[in-house]
């Protein structure tokens, strides 16, 4: 089993949970950007959550299917088209041998998620599939995906959804999906400004009420030198109150950094393990999937909660993921 | 005894470790060895464990510490029950690993640069370069790069420049006060002296990095015949 890569697009890589368990040798975790949109296209494709999807990134890439195989698209709105017709999100769809998934203009949001049933098949490196190009480890050959790549597809046991094989194969199109489908979490993706939440971070107190009002007032603007080590953010300067001498220490999957000149830096997936610059704040975890959709130029303004309130989110969310699963669970046999 | 420690929060999912504010070689090494100990009775929903300087960090699932209503209270109360029942003899000495270096030529560009600018022959920054025990403060920046402490100030020189666009992997380099190896082809401010030819950062392998916090770093200096013979043996 396996697709073949017609065109690779702007930046495709193959993602998982993320690669844990090394960082103290300085192995960043990596991962989907937007792990929730992730966890959702794994969830229709009938996988477990350690499979690994394709992240597509703003324009997307021309694949074409080698074998009959189950798909689902979750993420940005990047116009998914197989063989000229619309294929739509956030639903299980069974895709013919031979036909073409491409994508067209990006509606909203930035990042889209290809789960296949059966995950994409590469090695695993330390413990994950996902890619991390700069030091060349895990995905395709360490690397996005190129043209005439064959990425395989692994073999899985279970035949989900035995319905939509049985409507494929007695219907002239080349996909066929079901009535239901799990979208209650898009239409919030492609917001600007979008509303993020964060916590104060080791630093806050190091910065002046001055800055720190800044922080949580002001709209933001995505730079578009952003990419997945970091969100780069444009607005006014974010000043300390004197030279903060900090040792670098570790920093993580949403920490806002600022740097002398002043600019918050938002860590993301492939950020390093350690850092320097003072930290003034965290994205709240629940919603980093929302700064991982944003586009350059997107604005965005945060909103400081406390950690009791960003821990029960995400726990709320975890919940609302696992009756998703469960509601998805039921129609695997239809 | 430990030295007295403070919790943060960073972040929903990390928890920060503070015992202390400077460089100390003595305190971050206590510090990996409480992270090697603390990796091999790994507490429930800990993803990492990751030492710095003068900090221990944790990075965790929410949703598999504790049953409480907060994680973070949960995961610090298991972590501050566990820290008083350690301690650790500041004695301990870390791990040797000898690197060796073919210093200057084709291997080390700015070698020539460094002993001009302090006064120094070749084989004087060479002899001090290798005669010095470097300790692994902690790794980062790039998969298997060693922060290393104890350069001697006769060698201290800055950055240069413009960075070279490509360092090989390898290459051993003095910025500012620091000293290090480039375990990966990369953009590269420092002064290369040298390079090793050993690989400092091999995915496949079991632990992928040569270099672990803790560890004490000696330099070996090689000929370039030898660095030939060595790296055909890692090869």
């Amino acid at each position: 089993m396996s697709l073949t890569v017609l065109k690779p697009g702007m930046l495709s890589t193959v993602q998982d949970r993320g690669r844990y368990g090394f960082q103290h040798l300085g192995v960043p975790v990596s991962g989907a950007m937007d792990f929730f949109s992730h966890r959702i296209a794994n969830i229709l494709a009938g996988n477990g959550a350690d499979k690994a999807t394709l992240e597509i990134t703003l324009r997307g890439p021309r694949l074409r299917f080698d074998d009959e195989a189950l798909i689902a698209l979750c993420g940005a709105d990047l116009s998914p088209s197989i063989d000229g017709a619309p294929v739509p999100e956030g639903k299980a769809v069974r895709v013919r041998a031979g036909a073409v998934l491409e994508f067209g203009e990006s509606i909203a949001g930035c990042r889209t998620y290809l789960a296949v049933h059966g995950g994409f098949d590469v090695p695993v490196v330390m413990g994950s599939r996902s890619t991390y190009e700069m030091a060349h480890i895990g995905g395709l050959e360490g690397r996005a995906l190129r043209q005439a790549d064959v990425l395989p597809i692994g073999v899985a046991k279970a035949s989900p959804y035995p319905g939509l094989a049985r409507e494929l194969a007695g219907s002239k199109r080349n996909f066929s999906f079901p009535k239901w489908a799990v979208n209650q979490h898009i239409d919030k993706l492609g917001r600007s400004p979008q509303h993020v939440r964060i916590l104060a971070g080791r630093h806050w107190d190091a910065f002046p009420a001055a800055a720190r009002d800044v922080l949580t007032s002001v709209e933001f603007r995505m730079a578009t030198d952003s990419n997945r080590m970091g969100c780069r953010l444009e607005g006014p300067g974010i000043v300390a109150s004197g030279p903060l001498e900090i040792l670098s220490e570790a920093v993580t999957f949403g920490t806002i950094q600022v740097t002398p000149s002043g600019q918050p830096i938002v860590l993301m997936a492939d950020r390093q393990t350690v850092g320097g610059y003072p930290k003034i704040a965290e994205v709240a975890s629940v919603d980093l999937h929302l700064l991982a959709q944003l586009r350059p130029g997107d604005k965005l303004r945060f909103e400081l909660v406390s950690l009791a309130q960003a821990q029960a989110l995400w726990l709320k969310r975890e919940q609302e993921i696992i009756t998703i699963r469960e509601a998805v669970e039921k129609h695997l046999t239809e | 005894m430990l030295p007295a420690q403070r919790l943060f929060p960073m972040g929903d999912q990390a928890l920060i470790i503070e015992f202390g504010d400077r460089v100390d070689p003595v305190l971050s090494a206590r510090i990996a060895k409480l992270a090697q100990r603390l990796r091999e009775s790994l507490p429930i929903g800990v993803l990492d464990i990751v030492p710095a300087y003068s900090t221990l960090a944790l990075h965790y699932d929410p949703a598999a510490v504790g049953s409480g209503t907060s994680p973070y209270e949960a995961l610090a109360e298991i972590i501050g029950n566990w820290l008083q029942t350690q301690s650790v003899e500041t004695s301990a000495a870390g791990r040797l690993v000898e690197i060796p270096v073919c210093y200057g030529g084709t291997f080390g560009e700015d070698l020539e640069a460094l002993a001009r600018l302090r006064n120094l022959s070749v084989e004087e920054v060479i002899a001090i370069h290798s005669g010095t025990d470097y300790h692994v403060h902690m790794l980062g920046f790039v998969p298997g790069f060693a922060y290393l402490g104890g350069l001697d100030a006769r060698l201290a020189m800055p950055r240069r420049d413009s960075p070279r666009p490509r360092v090989p992997a390898g290459s051993v380099g003095i910025g500012g006060e620091q000293t290090g190896v480039y375990p990966l082809d990369t953009p590269g401010g420092w002064q290369i002296v040298g390079r090793t030819p050993l690989q400092l950062f091999k995915p496949d392998a079991s632990p992928p990095s040569l270099l672990n916090a803790g560890d004490v770093v000696r330099f070996v200096p090689i000929s370039a015949h030898e660095f030939e013979t060595q790296a055909k043996a890692v090869r």
